[in-house]
């Protein structure tokens, strides 16, 4: 292989990690103020993008983004509020369960709502054959928006759990929710942020691939799927680490299709996830005893 | 006769019941239906007392269903007639274990034995099972539900992708089973009723099965385990081994399922495998509720008649995704038939006495 | 006299109970099923089927129906999964009693309810295109897509022109895709042409831009897709922008102008054989299938808002070859497969039909046009 073609599959990889980075890193922050795995984490990143593409007609691109946005995190508030928020001492197996069923139904209102066609958001920069040499490999600009946007998103996360008060309150409630409602601080609404802050970054992710990877209605599903394997991988609710694994997983993948038949691409993740589970269900970068404490 | 027995019997009187009436009102053809949801609800029957009695959540099950349909559909269609001289088929044809016929075109057919195929399809699955439930059981709560969930997809895969598995299209034609004399597990109309037996004899067989394995003493450490597993660790009960028999005992039936439907319908598909059919089955036992086996019986016999039917037509997927949102918010405990059915009857002696 | 008026007055009440008798008779509605995946991962084919016989059956019903029965229109929805096909099917026929099937939409749902249909002997008009519908023969099962194979010798008699004899193969891992790929490489040594690399996608495939790096270090001349899903779009961007500026060539299942909109300036140049539904407008006049064409891209372009698609077609055409047979079999179930056997010259959405006791499809090669895209428009190539 040449030092041309390596590098072009590193990029695809890097590529499609970071999008598999960012749905992790929205499961780790519901995992961490709940204990919950949000099945339905995926359909954020679907509903993001599809409101983005029926905001378009009315109001320019930067705007319907930030609408999408605004409006998937309101209804990841509203899934907190109806669904979890009144519920006592649930089991794990019965949150499980409702999220799974949740994203069911969310997937199934998406396509009473948009139907089955697919759609796109048009290229941030450029259009579709845009594209850009690095290193003698091309890629489209719309990578650079994807890799920008999840280098963003990691920083402005850590910088606001590590800063600011509400972060520091929302870590708080993750390590201890009794001394931390002890200290004044509102457990419940801390949750409701976390499943806020997880359904918009979701959001923006769905907007930013929606150009490469066209968004449907069922878009969600095999994204959840490969986003909680590399949560799991780089340790359930290390975000750092989710962000590490997903790379890894992405490049990995490009990778093994230069060798393996693409088929097999999904197997590859699968195979990755059964054997961590079987052989470090901590993951990749936590150490065991640290499992057991949650940090953002 | 032991009042653990009657739901058993009420049960078959209501299938024999049910039977008789369609045969009285000339409307047999619900029995096609009604075939096939016995089937899904053996597989139910299994799923039940492991997600009840041990606590294990099985996100893959529809993986097991898949193993023993694809085996069978396999070993009967695929032609050892252009391998007739080597060594292996040979002995196969002599020993019977090998049947030969025409199939519909007219060419020479040879492959195994539907029996035959079917005890392979039940030992892969009770294979695979023990190959992944010794890892996979000793993990808990979400670390369980993503291991079965990432067993079902990749069983998924592998049907899907694999060509000689027939990929996306699954496979067809596959012949019938002759279970016993008169006995022929296959489609058409001739055979709906002998093929009504037998689906619900194996749903009351397997059911018989689960409620012995209750009271039995394995099933009251099962109950121990299910209170409180470091507890029963204490008294010196094998958590690991049970928990491991009754995967494999699920497995076991979801397999027959599998092939059995397999051979009715006369074919599978990859659909069977997938991520949508383990939730309906999960959905299934939470609507029925999750230790109670007669409240699933009638649970999936419901829902999967109804959705065989297309009474729900294209919310088919929302109404099983709403069932489990409903059921966890609402009724974690299932359906309590049973509860009410014992307050009505409290209700009803404390108002004679007065 | 009195008898007589009595005797006149019965012979009027007789004649008029007769006449409302057959009325009510020619009333009773002919009972048409119809499986599609109208949910589901094959939701890009049975949605537009289903909405397609809904509105043409509205259509057929307002002007006096097949025959003068009125046509009762009975949806299931399968969500691609054949085992529900299987219950469908065995409802349809037994419980229901249709007269006909159309549908189903893919090819696995199809072979598993093939002998159904042909033992029960109801009709079955199959949106689906496997090969193997047709073949081996069943004397009830037709189906209206065209021939796969000829659509595969269409892309290698335009590669042929243009001097490509070594190409990459991608496909979706579908029954659909698993068919093209089946052809494509069974037909491309009849015309010299070598397959380097041949690659199967997953159908939600989101970024191909490994295989197209995969395609690039092979060297080949051009590149040939075949799937159904919007993966199609997904792979010309990524050749573009992987600097990959070979020709594209997809298969029928590109004929849907959103595929177009989604790969935007990507589109441009892709080479594919279609039926002239796409093109209708700019057909000559002449043309024979011009004017079915336009008539049903319009219908369903008022109706439903979208542009009309060629999969929304094969459910058109199997309509209207039942509406055609029933000319000839009336309401005789017997004598439908007889009859539409002895269809000829019918011209459809996908092409021309001539049925036979020998070919239930009745398509040939030349119900493919070879578009291309121009300015982000289906036009027929001209090389």
């Amino acid at each position: 292989m040449t030092s041309e073609l390596l590098v072009q599959y590193l990029l695809s990889g890097i590529t499609i990690g970071s999008v598999y980075a960012i749905v992790a890193i929205g499961f780790n922050i519901i995992y961490n103020a709940t204990g919950i795995i949000n099945f339905a984490q995926g359909e954020f990143v679907m509903l993001g993008g599809m409101l983005a593409i029926s905001c378009l007609p009315f109001m320019p691109l930067l705007l319907a983004v930030i609408c999408a946005v605004a409006a998937t995190a309101l209804i990841g508030a509203l899934l907190h509020f109806c669904f979890f928020r009144w519920l006592q001492a649930p089991s794990v197996l019965r949150m499980i369960v409702i999220t799974i069923g949740l994203s069911i139904l969310i997937r199934e209102a998406a396509l009473m709502i948009w139907g089955e066609q697919v759609r796109a958001l048009p290229h941030f920069t450029g259009n579709e054959i845009s594209s850009i040499r690095i290193l003698g490999a091309y890629l489209s600009p719309q990578v650079l928006w994807v890799l920008g946007t999840a280098a963003v998103i990691v920083l402005v996360l850590s910088l606001f759990f590590a800063r600011t008060r509400v972060g520091r309150a929302m870590r708080a409630c993750a390590a201890n929710p009794t001394a931390a409602t002890l200290c004044g601080i509102n457990a419940q609404a801390m949750v409701t942020i976390a499943f806020m802050l997880s359904a918009a970054i979701g959001a923006l992710a769905g907007c930013v691939v929606s150009p490469m990877t066209q968004t449907q209605y069922d878009s969600g599903t095999s994204l959840a799927i490969k986003g909680f394997t590399v949560a799991i991988l780089g340790g359930l609710g290390n975000s750092t680490g989710a962000a590490v694994a997903g790379l890894l997983l992405g490049v990995t993948e490009a990778l093994a299709v230069s060798i393996l038949p693409v088929a097999y691409k999904d197997v590859i993740a699968i195979s990755l996830l059964l054997i961590a589970l079987a052989v470090r269900p901590t993951g990749l970068f936590t150490a065991r005893a640290a499992g057991a404490l949650k940090e953002f | 006769m032991p009042g653990r027995y009657t739901p058993l019997l009420i049960l078959s009187a209501l299938v024999v019941g049910l039977q008789l009436a369609t045969a009285a009102t000339g409307t047999s053809y619900y029995l096609t239906q009604l075939t096939m949801t016995a089937y899904y609800t053996l597989v139910v029957v299994g799923l039940c007392i492991l997600m009840g009695y041990a606590g294990q959540i099985s996100l893959g099950h529809a993986g097991f269903f898949a193993i023993g349909g694809y085996t069978t559909a396999f070993l009967t269609t695929f032609n050892l007639a252009p391998h007739a001289q080597q060594p292996v088929a040979a002995l196969l044809l002599r020993t019977g274990l090998a049947v030969s016929g025409r199939d519909l075109y007219g060419a020479a057919l040879t492959t195994l034995h539907p029996g035959l195929a079917f005890l392979c399809a039940l030992a892969l699955a009770a294979g695979v099972a023990v190959l992944i439930g010794i890892p996979v059981l000793r993990l808990k709560g979400h670390y369980l539900a993503m291991a079965t969930l990432g067993f079902g997809l990749i069983v998924y895969r592998v049907v899907l992708g694999t060509p000689a598995l027939g990929a996306a299209d699954g496979l067809s034609d596959v012949p019938a089973f002759v279970l016993a004399p008169g006995v022929k597990i296959a489609g058409g109309a001739a055979g709906r009723i002998a093929n009504y037996y037998a689906a619900w004899g194996l749903v009351i067989l397997g059911a018989l099965l689960v409620l012995n394995l209750m009271h039995s003493r394995a099933g009251r450490a099962l109950a121990a385990i299910h209170g409180n597993e470091a507890a029963a660790q204490a008294l010196g009960i094998n958590t690991a081994a049970f928990k491991l028999r009754l995967f494999v005992f699920s497995a076991i039936l979801a397999a027959a399922a599998g092939a059995l439907l397999t051979h009715y319908t006369g074919g599978i598909g990859p659909s069977e495998a997938g991520i949508m059919k383990s939730v309906r089955y999960v959905a299934i036992v939470a609507v029925g509720g999750m230790a109670n086996l007669w409240g699933t019986i009638g649970a999936s016999a419901l829902l999967n008649f109804l959705s065989l039917r297309g009474y729900f037509g294209i919310y088919d997927d929302a109404v099983f995704g709403g069932c489990l949102v409903g059921m966890m918010l609402f009724a974690p405990q299932g359906l309590r038939a049973r509860a009410t059915f014992d307050r009505l009857r409290a209700w009803v002696r404390g108002r004679r006495r007065t | 006299m009195r008898i007589n008026r009595v005797i006149r007055l019965t012979a009027l009440a007789m004649g008029i109970v007769r006449a409302s008798t057959a009325m009510a008779e020619d009333q009773t509605p002919v009972k048409i099923g119809a499986i599609f995946a109208v949910t589901g991962p094959a939701a890009n084919l049975g949605a537009p089927e289903a909405r397609t016989a809904e509105m043409l059956v509205e259509t057929l019903n307002a002007t006096g129906g097949l025959q003068g029965h009125k046509i009762k229109l009975i949806v299931k929805d399968s969500g691609g999964n054949p085992e529900k096909a299987v219950s469908f099917a065995k409802q349809l026929i037994e419980e229901e009693k249709v007269f006909a099937i159309i549908g189903p939409s893919t090819s696995g749902e199809t072979m598993k309810i093939k002998n159904i249909c042909e033992e029960a002997g109801t009709l079955l008009i199959s949106c689906a295109a496997a090969e193997s519908i047709v073949n081996p023969l069943a004397h009830q099962v037709f189906k209206t897509p065209q021939k796969d194979s000829d659509a595969v010798r269409r892309i290698f008699q335009q590669m042929q022109k243009m001097k490509i004899a070594k190409i990459a193969v991608t496909s979706s891992n579908t029954g659909f895709g698993k068919a093209g790929k089946e052809q494509l490489e069974k037909i491309a040594p009849e015309f010299g042409i070598a397959i380097a690399v041949s690659d199967v996608y997953e159908k939600e495939a989101t970024d191909l831009s490994s295989v197209v790096t995969k395609i690039k270090a092979a060297d080949v001349q051009a590149v040939v897709n075949w799937s159904i899903e919007p993966a199609q779009s997904i792979l010309a961007k990524n050749m573009r922008q992987l600097g990959l500026t070979i020709p594209l060539f997809q298969s029928h299942g590109f004929g849907n102008i959103r595929y177009v909109k989604a790969a935007g300036a990507a589109a441009e140049g892709i080479i594919f054989p279609a039926g002239r539904l796409l093109v209708a407008d700019v057909l000559p006049g002449a043309h024979p299938q011009k004017a079915v064409l336009q008539k049903y891209a319009r219908e369903y372009q008022a109706r439903f808002q979208e542009e009309a698609s060629t999969f929304g077609g094969h459910a058109y055409d199997a309509l209207l070859i039942l509406a055609k047979a029933m000319e000839t079999a009336g309401t005789d179930r017997a004598k439908l497969p007889a009859a539409v056997e002895g269809l000829k010259g019918l011209i459809g959405t996908a092409g021309v039909f001539n049925f036979s006791a020998t070919d239930h499809n009745g398509l040939d090669i030349g119900a493919f046009e070879m578009l291309t895209v121009k300015d982000g428009k289906f036009t027929v190539l001209n090389d």
